[in-house]
């Protein structure tokens, strides 16, 4: 090679490098100068379950605009956002966080909320890889409870196994103790999926614990047909029914149930079972339905008369119609907005006030502690449990609200928050947890950094 | 064996509502050989739009007249735009069109009228009648007349009036029927016409029974092995093909359900089908082609 090829490929191969490191110093830049925290949505504004989701969004956003308009962003950081439709498909939830990864405007994303129980189970690994925690409020993967196998998922609040069990413990209270429920006849009328499949283990062992009957009935989706399993429910006259739907297949059920002459204040609907889209349309005959919740409907809590005053009042909301104000879904955005917000000032007391990343959240969530005082200086107090997190607990709450439809809204009927038998069945939970480690060659990591 | 009775009714009524569906497909495809998927969304366009009237305070027969109209319009536009320009071409381009049209109906159904679900009280008594020990649904015999009573009309539309037996030339020979001065646009509109009223009657009764919502779409799953078994061309078949799909997917989910896992009733109708299309390919009442070759 003559000396004046080598000077040139020299020469180019510094450029190239010049060029390299200005970019990367220019992308470094532009992370330090971002002054925002981007949050994306993933959103089904279109599509079967629309109606579920537009409330949820809305109370979500409402909760950011206050937070920018009121406090001025998160220490000073404001909120940035934008949305991304899925359909509630897996392949474009997938799509979706692939687009939105990288952040925004130098602007890093702390935390994907996959908005649909298959998007996020399939998102598992791919947020290990990315580390960027998916927190999936209500919904999820219930092993990912156990952050040392799952450090990127957080089913923050209420798993679907609490959830079975607090509806257990609801019925206990009902009937006057757990050692009543002994030969007591619990139907599950399921939404025939992995979703609705998710509470079989966590019935079994507690009907095995306390002796009562578990029985489970699979309605097939979509479920607005369901005239075989409710002559089924008949035949075998359960003394419960607790409903695990989804979208048409509640207000099918609730209808179905009086067609058959099975007593509606008998049956517990789920988390998703148990929001007034779920129920309305089921008219008059859904008149003394139940449904468990971490999601306690109602727009007299402090924080909805903040937002009343600092967002809706001024034009700034999110909901387009005003019914839905404080609904279960409305709700749940706030809910899940409030999570999201503490976990970033969580991870800004530790990590410094700016743009916090995936592992500064992930740091973030499991170090929150929202205490009872918390909640009350949020405004937040009877509408999010308290809650506290840890690499070994992503759940933290584990705890619902039993309400009871009136035909017009939904009423508190249980007494406050009824706590699921978390101490029985985390073991459980834990060698799932496990054996999915064994399964994917995890090695599961050290709890106690 | 009351529960058995109990079963097997429960699933003949619930398949008269499959059948409801399964109509609108049998007009389009009687009159134009196209297996109409937007179907479902005519279904859905319907009911949202009724129920958007009476929520505006509107009275039960004007949101009647009001939703039926505009399912008239719809049926004169989609002849206008999506038929007439594809006149002649292969049927699987029709059907195409028809695919992308439920998209169409169902994106602007949603933009004009919002995604919330509503509920629809037709004013039906719903509490169950018991014959003995058996427990019969109010709910679904009114649903059951209203399909027989539409099998009545439809029957004589097509059987005893200009219009109808027009329609039923179309059918057999679109060519010879042009030659004699059948007018294929008019009559194309009539039927789609009448396939948007058949969509309102199907829209209110399953729109009460679970909320007009999106999933109304849905509820033509069912309509597909309906429409096998009783044969795409004839209305009497989707009646009967109904109740063949509603009685053995209740009675499957019940007695196999529990020995393959449940939900049976998701894939025994189709597996059904698939036995009736080996069997008897124009399904039980359907028209056999017959080709001069």
């Amino acid at each position: 090679m003559s000396i004046r090829k080598q000077k040139r490929i020299t020469s180019r191969a510094i450029g190239l490098a010049a060029l390299v490191l200005s970019l990367a110093v220019g992308a470094t830049a532009s992370a330090e100068d971002a002054k925002t925290q981007y949050f994306p949505l993933a959103t089904f504004r279109v599509g079967a379950y629309a109606s579920s989701g537009i409330p949820v969004w809305a109370g979500e956003i409402d909760y950011f605009r206050y937070i920018n308009e009121v406090e001025g962003g998160i220490n000073g950081i404001k909120l940035v956002w934008d949305e991304c439709e899925t359909n509630w498909e897996v392949e474009k939830g997938i799509e979706c966080y692939e687009r939105v990864k990288a952040g925004k405007n130098g602007s890093p994303v702390p935390i994907f909320l996959p908005h649909g129980d298959p998007i996020s189970k399939a998102l598992t690994e791919k947020s290990v890889a990315d580390k960027i925690p998916l927190v999936t409020i209500a919904y999820g993967r219930t092993e990912a409870i156990d952050g040392r196998v799952f450090p990127y998922s957080f089913p923050v609040v209420f798993s679907f196994w609490s959830e079975a069990s607090s509806a257990v413990n609801f019925i206990a209270e009902k009937v006057g103790g757990k050692d009543k429920l002994k030969g007591l006849k619990i139907a599950t009328v399921y939404h025939d999926s992995p979703y609705g499949k998710e509470t079989q283990v966590p019935l079994a062992h507690l009907a095995k614990t306390y002796g009562f009957e578990d029985i489970q009935i699979p309605v097939p989706h979509p479920g607005n047909e369901q005239s075989a399993q409710w002559a089924k429910i008949r035949q075998l006259k359960p003394d419960w029914v607790f409903l695990r739907g989804w979208g048409v297949m509640t207000p099918v059920a609730i209808k179905t149930a009086a067609k058959v002459g099975f007593p509606v204040d008998h049956i517990i609907g789920g988390i998703w079972s148990g929001s007034e889209e779920d129920v309305r349309p089921a008219g008059a005959v859904g008149k003394g339905y139940l449904a468990i919740t971490p999601f306690p409907a109602g727009a007299n809590f402090e924080i909805h008369q903040k937002l009343k005053k600092h967002i809706l009042d001024k034009g700034l909301s999110d909901l387009k119609d005003p019914k839905s104000f404080g609904s279960v879904y409305y709700n749940s955005g706030v809910d899940e907005a409030i999570v999201a917000v503490e976990a970033i000032r969580t991870a800004q007391a530790h990590f410094g006030v700016r743009p916090i990343n995936g592992e500064e959240a992930q740091w973030g969530l499991e170090h929150l502690d929202l205490s009872e005082k918390r909640l009350a200086e949020i405004g937040a107090t009877g509408l999010q449990q308290p809650l506290k997190l840890s690499a070994k607990d992503h759940e933290g709450g584990g705890a619902g609200k039993v309400l009871q439809w009136d035909g017009e809204k939904w009423n508190v009927v249980s007494n406050g928050w009824v706590k699921s038998d978390r101490e029985l069945l985390l073991p459980l939970i834990y060698e799932r947890a496990a054996a999915y480690a064994r399964e994917r060659g995890i090695t599961p990591r050290d709890a106690t950094n | 064996m009351s529960f058995f009775v109990e079963t097997f009714i429960g699933g003949l009524l619930a398949g008269v509502m499959y059948s409801l569906v399964a109509i609108g497909f049998v007009l389009i495809y009687k009159a134009s050989g196209v297996f109409n998927f937007a179907q479902g969304s005519m279904v859905l366009c319907a009911g949202l739009t009724f129920v958007t009237m009476r929520d505006r305070g509107i009275d039960f027969w004007l949101a009647g007249l009001i939703t039926l109209t505009i399912m008239v319009a719809i049926a004169i536009a989609v002849e206008r735009v999506v038929l007439r320009p594809l006149v002649n071409r292969p049927q699987i381009t029709l059907f195409m069109a028809t695919l992308g049209l439920s998209f169409v109906i169902e994106g602007i159904a949603q933009i004009a009228m919002g995604a919330s679900v509503h509920e629809l009280d037709l004013g039906i008594v719903d509490t169950p009648i018991t014959v003995g020990e058996v427990q019969v649904s109010q709910f679904d015999l009114v649903a059951a007349a209203t399909a027989g009573v539409l099998v009545i009309a439809l029957s004589i539309f097509f059987n005893w009036t200009r219009v109808g037996i027009a329609l039923r030339a179309i059918a057999d020979d679109p060519l010879a029927a042009r030659s004699i001065g059948i007018r294929l646009q008019t009559l194309w509109q009539i039927v789609w016409g009448v396939a948007g009223f058949v969509s309102l009657v199907a829209g209110l009764l399953w729109g009460a029974r679970q909320g007009v919502q999106f999933a109304l779409t849905l509820v033509v799953l069912k309509a597909l092995p309906v429409l096998i078994i009783g044969g795409f061309t004839s209305i009497t078949g989707a009646i009967v093909g109904g109740l063949i799909v509603g009685a053995s997917d209740s009675l499957a989910e019940i007695y196999l359900g529990s020995l393959l896992g449940g939900s049976v009733s998701t894939w025994f109708s189709y597996v059904l089908a698939v036995g009736f299309l080996l069997v008897r390919p124009t399904g039980l009442f359907g028209d056999a082609p017959i080709e001069r070759i």
